[in-house]
């Protein structure tokens, strides 16, 4: 699925054998499609002397703090940002 | 690790080579070996690297400051604004400069490893690298800043930037007060590494007596 900057999305809450480049502490967490960089070769099969083809979508997602650290003592509008590709994303609208 | 097999040999050590460095070596020679790599890879790769210093993020900074419409160009694609002024912007994929405003503060961390972009910025200091640094920038980004010196006030959001994949992010700091009459090349001395990545301010300018 493709998505557009303001969508819903979960990062996927599975695990991966290998290379990937989805933090742990993301997985599971909502967030929201600030930006769509565009398509690029797959980190996953690259490390591995793959050409990484085909490219993969790659989105900047927001998410807030208190959505992924519940004891978040900060101000609630902090936000923070990793770029996630779109194999990893799903729909949480 | 266990050393249970049944022949007898004296522990196997590296003398007092760090193991790290002796698998970097190790795989050095393979990759050399099989053809991956030129024996002079390595080298031309860790010249580029430590020639590369923070005055070239600071030029882009400085005439970001002096320049609006050139401010506008970085943001919309820093790669290209970076080239615009003679910069060799590295290898990196893609470049994105994020603007710290009244409103917004930037922070970049690369959780996985140690990812910003060196091209210009020379190569991440140590605590840049460090696991605490990296677990904590997300975690407490206010926390972290504050041991930096860097107060941040309720009226202002902190933007963490996690570099996991493609994207460099280099934080275009605020431009100081009491500067307006200093000139590009003079503003470039006032902007830090570390204010690019978004762990201080820029330096204040000096008194002028």
């Amino acid at each position: 699925m493709t998505y557009a900057a303001g969508h819903r999305v979960r990062v996927a809450d599975r695990t991966h054998v290998g290379h990937h480049r989805t933090p742990a502490y993301l997985k599971g967490r909502c967030g929201t499609v600030v930006r769509v960089h565009g398509a690029f070769p797959n980190p996953e099969t690259r490390a591995y002397g793959d050409d990484g083809m085909p490219a993969r979508r790659l989105y900047l997602v927001g998410f807030e703090h208190r959505d992924v650290w519940p004891g978040y003592g900060g101000r609630h509008t902090d936000r923070f940002y990793a770029d996630i590709f779109e194999h990893w994303l799903e729909d949480a609208e | 690790m266990t050393h249970d097999h049944d022949h007898d040999h004296a522990p196997i050590t590296n003398g007092d080579e760090p193991p790290a460095a002796a698998r970097a070596g190790a795989l050095e020679s393979l990759l050399v070996e099989k053809g991956v790599i030129r024996p002079e890879t390595v080298r031309e790769n860790v010249d580029w690297l430590v020639s590369r210093t923070s005055a070239d993020g600071a030029r882009l900074v400085a005439r970001a400051w002096v320049d609006a419409e050139f401010k506008q160009r970085l943001l919309a694609d820093a790669r290209a604004a970076a080239v615009e002024v003679g910069l060799s912007p590295g290898p990196a994929p893609v470049l994105v400069a994020v603007e710290n405003t009244e409103r917004v503060h930037h922070l970049v961390v690369c959780t996985l490893c140690s990812c910003y972009p060196r091209g210009l910025l020379g190569p991440p200091p140590a605590w840049y690298k460090s696991l605490p640094y990296r677990s904590r920038a997300v975690a407490d980004p206010r926390g972290v800043l504050e041991e930096f010196g860097v107060h941040v006030g309720d009226d202002v959001e902190v933007r963490v930037l996690d570099s996991t994949a493609e994207m460099r992010y280099l934080v275009l700091p605020r431009r100081p007060p009491g500067t307006e009459r200093m000139t590009e090349e003079e503003l470039t001395s006032l902007v830090t590494r570390d204010s690019m990545i978004g762990v201080a301010q820029p330096a204040a300018p000096a008194t002028v007596g």
